[in-house]
């Protein structure tokens, strides 16, 4: 592949997923609303509308995400006059960069081959020409990635409420720093009995051991919900929202922000929402795996139907997104169901549970691995 | 010159620590009504908190005395604005004590009624936002769901969803209406509805129980000692309430029980509140069953009340009736009565004296907040911070009736 392809097919897709990524997040805004008002009996933002030619375009309320970014970027950016002005402009960049970095390693669909995109795929020997990898980057450390652009993360929320000059702001920066460098510890431990399921941390070779055997979720059953459980709590969302905690610390690490900077947090928040979707899709519900969808069509118990392999590539793309929809919408069902912890009870929930819990299930999956082999 | 170290204590190698110091309202935005609260933070365990109520004060007892008594009613309103209804019935019952006036039967359904109504919205504001403070926002707009709906019949009954000034000394401002029986047996089941699915939402959940368990322990002893009553007394396991004690209007023909919790911890107060709006339907039930259909609900004596609008425009002495009773107010003679009954949050009296002019003497409520206060700083001490508006929303200061 010479440069120029290379160039090409990354540019293409970066900007896929940062469309992806930035549809997502306002739609998850939305859906968030929306899901709220209906759980809580009420109508919801509808409001926001354009006029044209005298109707009121409303779009279900899809125009708030729209409306609420304008006024994000009007409004005024207040810096309270004693804070460290450098740090607390840095820290929401922080927050939403590495959130969205997490999805460089992301497989969204097989390998394309660009000379047999109209065909069915023949067999491995035959494939020849330009194979595009769909992913941005496949890094050989591969989750190790992840979980090194999270750990940066923290340091976002962490500044911004050192630099606020605000004791609620510090309260809720100590808060994000403990609970989210505790719960990152876990969320690595959770998943190495994938690993070892794997035997791999690319996560687009982890992808391909799931469709050659079964997805990680009955592989790996108590992973997946030690996983979730910390990811919500990588999130900061309800039941792990103490570092906001809006009834004790009033805003935690965000109360002095405002403008497109509360924006950039607000932001943040729901693309790692969508980036711990796209993960566990990948590690739990096999990425873009359809099932009997073959990388030459369907093959539902011997009966086969071919398809051409852009459809084939296109079918996975479009399941991993409906996938990655379904996670998402999980998430937002826990954050409007349940109360929240409190900050020992966080910690408390870290070392003395979801540990040793995660360390018996490396323990008992070795094990079973190793009877096996 | 002498080397430095030699000074130094090894067992004192510490960094030098001091308990943060942090100021949370008067204006914060989860806190119940305006307070302030200084507190000194050894992380995020509380080690002193000096509660300062008196950001709302507004002069009410002054304010009484330069009106007649039937204009201290909308003040009353004002006082615990969540269940106004119950401000008004007391005040009603403690002038009319005074004044030696007991109100026909219908009348004193009708006010039971109405009473237990605003405690039902009382204890959902007080639990909703109990539970929306830990983060369940969803129970929270439930209940409060229930309370529009009780709302809704207030407003149908007194042309006001909350501030109703309906109560008169002698009586009430109007009959029931002719809906009224239909509209209450309507609404019970589905307030109720609300109720218990919002504690099987609740109550299963352990995150909530955890988070409430145990937490603002008040014990039996110091609970007496302070002076505290309502829900709060009976979440330490006191079986005392008002209703029951020392009944007025009708409550000794109803059947209905005290909850009384074990510990005095949030747990406690939130199920005390919870049961005690079951018997508040029971207690509705009852008196719409009882209740005459008709019948005055006012004394018929027209020194004391108004007399009906169309007759003052009609008749002399309907007007003249009404020119005194608004110029110069209940004559009531001189004396002075204590009357309490048991609103939303506790003992709710009101001491009063008159000189016999149509203006009160001297009009001094006792708060039943006032003192579920000052036991609030003893169950703050020594939690942890995230704690605090939750146990402060158990107590259920409400800022109109502490700081009066």
């Amino acid at each position: 592949m010479d440069a120029l392809t290379l160039t090409l097919s990354t540019l293409a897709k970066i900007v896929f997923i940062m469309v992806i990524i930035l549809t997502f997040a306002p739609i998850l805004v939305w859906a968030e609303r929306r899901q709220s008002a209906m759980i809580q009996d009420r109508i919801g933002p509808v409001r926001a509308g354009v006029k044209i030619f005298g109707y009121n375009i409303t779009l279900l309320g899809l125009l708030h995400p729209l409306a609420d970014a304008l006024k994000f970027i009007f409004k005024e950016d207040f810096v309270p006059p004693k804070a460290d002005k450098f740090l607390h402009a840095i820290a929401p960049i922080l927050v939403v960069a590495t959130a969205i970095l997490a999805f460089a390693v992301i497989p969204f669909a097989e390998p394309m081959y660009l000379e047999h995109l109209g065909q069915v795929l023949p067999e491995a020997a035959a494939r020849a020409g330009v194979v595009i990898p769909m992913q941005v980057a496949s890094i050989n450390s591969g989750i190790l990635f992840i979980f090194a652009v999270a750990g940066t993360g923290v340091a976002g929320a962490a500044l911004a409420g050192y630099a606020s000059d605000n004791k609620y702001s510090l309260i809720g920066g100590i808060r994000a720093a403990g609970q989210m460098v505790s719960y990152e510890v876990t969320l690595g431990l959770t998943i190495v009995g994938c690993f070892m399921v794997y035997n791999t941390l690319l996560l687009e070779d982890m992808v391909t051991w799931q469709r050659e055997h079964v997805w990680g979720i009955v592989a790996q059953p108590v992973a997946f919900i030690l996983f979730m459980t910390c990811s919500i709590a990588e999130t900061k969302r309800i039941p792990f929202d103490i570092p906001e905690g809006e009834s004790e610390i009033v805003g935690g690490y965000l109360t002095e922000y405002s403008g497109m900077k509360f924006g950039m947090f607000f932001m943040g928040e729901f693309i790692e929402v969508v980036a711990l979707a796209a993960l566990a899709t990948t590690l739990f519900f096999g990425g873009y795996d359809v099932p009997f969808l073959t990388s030459n069509g369907f093959n539902v118990f011997g009966m086969t139907a071919n398809l051409p392999h852009v459809a084939v590539v296109g079918l996975q793309i479009l399941t991993f997104v409906v996938k990655l929809a379904v996670m998402i919408w999980f998430q937002l069902m826990v954050r409007w169901t349940l109360p929240r912890f409190r900050y020992d009870q966080i910690m408390a929930l870290c070392w003395k549970y979801i540990l040793p819990l995660s360390l018996l299930n490396i323990l008992v999956t070795g094990a079973i691995i190793l009877l096996l082999s | 010159m002498e080397a430095l170290h030699e000074h130094i204590d090894e067992d004192k190698l510490e960094l030098p620590s001091e308990p943060m110091r942090l100021n949370m309202g008067p204006s914060h935005p989860a806190m119940h009504g305006t307070i302030r609260m200084a507190m000194d933070l050894d992380g995020e365990t509380i080690m002193n908190v000096d509660i300062q109520p008196g950001y709302l004060h507004r002069g009410f007892e002054k304010s009484c005395e330069r009106g007649t008594w039937g204009q201290v009613f909308p003040y009353a309103d004002r006082l615990n604005y969540v269940s106004p209804m119950l401000n008004n019935v007391g005040f009603a019952l403690a002038a009319e004590k005074l004044a030696g006036l007991e109100v026909p039967e219908r009348g004193q359904y009708y006010r039971v009624v109405l009473g237990e109504l605003a405690r039902m919205a009382d204890h959902l504001t007080c639990n909703g936002a109990g539970a929306m403070e830990l983060g369940a926002f969803t129970p929270f707009l439930w209940m409060l769901k229930a309370r529009e709906w009780i709302w809704d019949v207030l407003e149908h009954e007194t042309g006001a969803r909350m501030t109703h000034s309906f109560g008169r000394v002698g009586g009430m401002a109007a009959p029931p209406t002719d809906r009224f029986v239909e509209l209450v047996t309507d609404l019970l089941p589905q307030v109720m509805g609300v109720v218990d699915e919002c504690a099987g939402l609740l109550l299963h959940n352990r995150i909530f129980l955890d988070r409430l368990h145990g937490i603002g322990k008040l014990s039996k002893a110091r609970a007496l000692e302070m002076g505290v009553t309502g829900p709060m007394l009976r979440s330490t396991g006191v079986e005392s309430d008002v209703r029951k004690d020392n009944p007025y209007l009708v409550y000794d023909r109803l059947d209905f029980e005290i909850p009384v919790g074990h510990q005095g911890d949030n747990y406690d107060r939130f199920m005390v509140r919870l049961e005690e709006m079951r018997q508040s339907c029971s207690i509705i039930e009852q008196c719409l069953k009882q209740m005459p259909t008709d019948g005055p609900v006012s004394i018929d004596n027209p020194r004391v009340t108004m007399p009906e609008k169309r007759n003052v425009y009609t008749t002399i002495e309907a007007t003249i009736a009404h020119f005194k009773l608004v110029m110069e107010g209940i004559k009531i003679a001189p004396g002075e009565a204590y009357g309490y009954t048991e609103a939303g949050n506790g003992e709710l009296g009101f001491y009063l004296v008159s000189d016999g002019s149509g203006t009160p003497y001297r009009v001094r409520v006792r708060p039943p907040c006032w003192y579920n206060l000052q036991a609030c700083r003893e169950m703050i001490i020594g939690g942890m911070m995230a704690d605090i508006i939750p146990t402060f929303g158990s107590v259920n200061m409400i800022g109109g009736e502490c700081d009066r």
